[in-house]
């Protein structure tokens, strides 16, 4: 696995996928500066981290967007190159037009940050592959815009080609509007590009992969995409 | 002496003018007696923005001294931008708290958040990467009409701020009384991490040296914040919003980044943040603490606007900027890494041998100013004070509850002051950075120092209704209960910050409490080999004449060697013994059952011997690194029953307690304030092992009931229902803040 973590000014969950990345994976990721015009040889992972780039003035994720790296992140995606897009990742995914969508502010307009419920769809991604279908996991969330929301056709299409990856649900795995902590459209919480090699997540499963500071239900996301991807590479 | 121009349309400077600028008449004649001459309105402006309260310290400083700074752990104690502390290996935990009270009621979003953007520059700008951030906010009481407006601004704010910046709000503590109508407190605290040898500081060294302005350009903003924070309040309170600066979070991370990386690459010798007073407080202190003069040339400030006149340039209080003294020959390299970070890079002046503090402006001298005066030698009073009398004890016996106590416990449990704040800290991202170990809600926030074993404790705390009653046993009380929460989770108290706010100093009533609970601090502080390495003090917070309670907010900092054995306080499991660590009398004074159930706040507050809470803690500390504690928790507000309630509602797990002692009123048992205890439940095998130690070290160990079951089950009385705790205890602030309880 061979990762290269977008830095952004504002970004500010960068060094804990880094330490996320080192720590299941074994290598250490390329921090990537937002004006590079290239990702370093041999990237076979982007990560957009979290953050507030750019202080989510304008929109959120709409300044980093049109930075030079997202030219090469564009390209890289296109040719079929894995991208894990997490919390403003997610945002500046949307706004970049790698995903459908965009993330409003939460229902209750608040930032939440809180551990959520999250069930897996589907188990045959690469994001998803350390997981069991149906199975539900406990992550963190931490954002105040991740309402997530597109027109009625694109959501439909979501749903009919099995791209939403993760949804908000109750501890036991019901839909349970209760829990759909920001009000996302069919409490979505992550889904995929067409092609299924571009992930948006709100949530953040780098923040649960040690038992002695939260959880390890974050794991599984790494340690699939280190599988995928071959550990040694 | 350099010709000082007085500028072309400067207006004359007219006894009201000087009282606008609030010096008082015998400041003004020390002023003149120093310059020799009228000053320029510029120079009238600087010596305002040094000489007040916020700068100068000028009640409070005499007293100050009086308290411990020195110990074996301690680096840097008072008087640079923050403490520091040694933890070992090679690091150093950077602190300290802050208030931006005045600020945070005018405006409470910005307030507040520059209120915890200036305590990160703090943390910063002497070399440390913010880990965690801190606060201790006091509103008014519920039913005030603004108190809402003012929580979920300021909470707003807080988060803001911090999430943005991208530091973990850990912690904190969120109080209700009516002294706050009108004048709420913001106290933020921020810890960083540094290298023990990297530590950078504001005293400039070498003569001719560029002093370098970075970060956010200067505008109109914060003019005069700090002599607003000077004063007390009258009806015109809104008036002054544009006085309260505007946070730029992002620009922040931006600058911490940028720091952190000229840091690194070894180009800073000396580094200053523009706080309060700007650049005028930054370049004065650079300049004193280095026995240097400084000259400023204001026409190569980076300005957000035009035509600011030299005088808005020196008080503006716009925030994220920085003040440096660069190695010359770095210089380049420094600028290069600024550019990279989009943040404005100046040189704006230089050092002197001769200790002026010469200001230059479209050509013309502004200001010409003996530097040492201004700074490390600005006045200092003896304020008279008197000490209010002691309160007379109230004798349990003598309360009638109209509550019996599980209606009692089930009130206190959803009060204002002790609900769950959860509805606050879901607002701070408290995980960001992945170290969080004791997440918001326990006695202590528990974090990870890098990849662990080591953690640091932190806790803020403060009980104002005792120091109110009793400002020295009050004073006592907040560094003894901060030290409990540290001990509480399992780790070695080290060193606190203290963030005093009072109201009018001129009063000698009020001086009398600040004296009384600085002596209370020091004691205990002393007693517990607790130093005080930074601090802030907030005097003028009255509203119309009333000034709100005194509170000395006390920030304390422990480490634990490895945070996996830290404790928590919620029950593990059934079937396991509960004991009572101290000794509890029944002490109903100063309650808050007192005034929650009965309505009255009086009586003497619970006396703290310091003996017992160091034998005591010490005990408990040990019964939780040795892994014998299954769970630990102080005893504070609401007594014994209210922290048992806690524990219970962490694990959603029950308790049967024993009957209270035939001696103490059962209200007086389960509800008293007694100081120095602590509650931790062994298995059930290992209790008689844990009453031989405490004989051995003469701690007073009760067993007084077992985990296991649904309830809190007390004989006679009727069982109280941990999901029914929990509901009220959950339900308050939620309902409260969505405008649910009108008559809150």
């Amino acid at each position: 696995m061979k990762a290269a973590v977008l830095v952004f000014p504002g970004i500010n969950r960068e060094r804990d996928m880094a330490r996320t990345l080192r720590l299941i994976s074994g290598a250490e990721p390329a921090m990537v500066w937002h004006t590079e015009t290239a990702l370093p040889a041999g990237t076979d992972l982007v990560v957009i981290p979290g953050g507030f780039s750019y202080g989510d003035y304008l929109r959120c994720g709409a300044i980093a967007a049109r930075s030079p790296v997202m030219d090469a992140v564009r390209a890289h995606a296109s040719k079929g190159g894995l991208t894990l897009a997490v919390c403003n990742g997610f945002q500046i995914a949307c706004e970049a037009g790698l995903l459908p969508g965009v993330l409003m502010r939460n229902a209750r307009l608040r930032f939440i940050c809180r551990d959520v419920f999250l069930k897996v769809e589907r188990s045959d991604t690469p994001f998803s592959r350390g997981y069991n279908a149906g199975q539900v996991i406990r992550v963190p969330t931490a954002h105040g815009e991740g309402n997530y929301v597109a027109d009625a056709e694109t959501v439909a299409r979501l749903e009919g080609e099995g791209r939403v990856i993760f949804r908000y649900v109750a501890p036991d795995g019901a839909r349970d509007e209760a829990f759909n902590v920001n009000g996302s459209t069919n409490a979505i919480a992550g889904i995929v590009n067409e092609r299924g090699n571009v992930l948006g997540m709100m949530p953040h499963p780098e923040n649960h992969v040690e038992a002695a500071v939260g959880a390890t239900d974050g794991r599984g996301l790494f340690a699939g995409l280190a599988e995928a991807l071959g550990k040694a590479a | 002496m350099t010709d000082v121009s007085v500028g072309r349309k400067a207006p004359r400077i007219t006894p009201d003018l000087v009282a606008e600028h609030g010096l008082k008449p015998d400041e003004y004649k020390r002023l003149l007696e120093l310059i020799g001459r009228t000053p320029t309105l510029t120079e009238l402006g600087i010596f305002s923005a040094m000489w007040n309260e916020h700068c100068s310290y000028k009640s409070s400083k005499v007293h100050l001294r009086t308290l411990p700074t020195k110990g074996e752990h301690v680096i840097q104690g008072p008087g640079e931008n923050a403490g520091v502390i040694d933890i070992g290996d090679g690091l150093a935990c950077v602190f300290k708290m802050e208030s931006h009270n005045h600020p945070s009621y005018i405006e409470p979003y910005q307030g507040a958040a520059t209120g915890v953007g200036g305590i990160l520059r703090d943390v910063f700008t002497m070399g440390a990467r913010p880990i965690a951030c801190l606060n201790a906010l006091s509103f008014g009481a519920p039913g005030h009409p603004k108190t809402p407006h003012l929580v979920s601004g300021v909470v707003a704010g807080i988060g803001g701020y911090g999430n943005s910046f991208g530091v973990p709000t850990v912690g904190g503590s969120v109080r209700f009384h009516s002294r706050y109508d009108g004048n709420c407190l913001v106290n933020a605290m921020a810890v960083g991490l540094a290298r023990k040898d990297r530590i950078f500081y504001a005293a400039a060294s070498g003569v001719g040296m560029p002093i370098v302005y970075l970060g956010s350009k200067t505008g109109r903003d914060g003019i005069h914040g700090a002599s607003m924070a000077s004063a007390e309040f009258g009806e015109d309170a809104d008036a002054k919003r544009p006085t309260v600066q505007v946070g730029d979070p992002f620009a922040e991370k931006s600058l911490l980044e940028a720091c952190l990386e000229i840091m690194a690459k070894g180009c800073v010798i000396a580094i200053q943040d523009m706080g309060a007073a700007g650049l005028t407080c930054s370049a004065v202190e650079m300049g004193a603490k280095g026995d240097l003069g400084v000259t400023l040339d204001l026409d190569k400030v980076p300005c957000r606007e035009e035509g600011m006149s030299a005088y808005e340039m020196m008080l503006s209080e716009s925030q994220e900027r920085m003040l440096m003294v660069l190695k010359p020959e770095k210089e380049k390299e420094a600028e290069a890494i600024f550019r990279k970070w989009g943040l404005d890079f100046a040189v704006v002046g230089e050092t002197t041998p001769t200790k002026r503090f010469i200001v230059r402006h479209g050509g013309e001298v502004m200001a010409d100013l003996p530097i040492k005066e201004l700074g490390d030698q600005a006045p200092e009073y003896r304020r008279p004070f008197v000490s209010a009398a002691k309160p007379a004890l109230l004798e349990a016996e003598s309360v009638k509850p109209p509550l019996g106590v599980a209606d009692a416990l089930e009130k206190l449990i959803g009060s204002p002051d002790l609900c769950s704040k959860r509805w606050v800290w879901e607002q701070y991202d408290h995980i960001i950075l992945g170290n969080t170990v004791q997440r918001p809600g326990g006695d202590a926030a528990v974090v990870r120092v890098e990849d662990g074993p080591k953690g640091l404790a932190l806790a803020t705390d403060v009980t104002p209704r005792y120091c109110e009653a009793d400002a020295f046993e009050g004073g006592k009380q907040a560094v003894a209960e901060c030290w409990r929460n540290l001990t509480a989770v399992g780790a070695r108290p080290l060193a606190v910050t203290d963030n005093l706010n009072f109201g009018n100093p001129e009063k000698p009533e009020i001086m009398g409490q600040l004296v009384g609970c600085i002596r209370g601090i020091a004691e205990a502080c002393k007693a517990l080999a607790f130093p005080v390495v930074s601090g802030n003090v907030s005097l003028y917070n009255e509203t119309n004449g009333r000034a709100i309670l005194p509170t000395p907010s006390i920030g304390g900092v422990g480490v634990i060697d490895d945070f996996t054995k830290s404790a928590t306080l919620a029950f593990k499991r059934a079937g396991e013994t509960i004991l009572l660590v101290g000794e509890t009398t029944g002490w109903i004074g100063q309650s808050i059952f007192l005034r929650e159930i009965c309505r009255r706040e009086e009586g003497a507050p619970p006396p703290v011997d310091l003996v017992e809470e160091k034998e005591n803690g010490d005990f408990v500390r040990a019964l939780i690194l040795d892994g014998i504690a299954t769970a630990a928790h102080d005893l504070s507000d609401g007594g014994l029953l209210v922290a048992v309630a806690e524990m219970a509602m962490g694990a959603g797990l029950g308790a049967a307690l024993e009957a209270a002692p035939e001696d103490i009123p059962g209200f007086a048992h389960w509800f008293g304030e007694d100081q120095a205890r602590y509650l931790v439940t062994v298995p059930a095998a290992k209790a008689e092992a844990v009453f031989a130690r405490a004989r051995e070290a003469s701690v007073l160990v009760t067993a007084i009931g077992t985990t296991g079951g649904d309830a809190l089950t007390i004989p006679g009385e009727r069982p109280m229902l941990v999901t029914v705790l929990r509901e009220r205890f959950e339900g308050w602030l939620p309902a409260y803040m969505a405008g649910e309880l009108p008559n809150a």
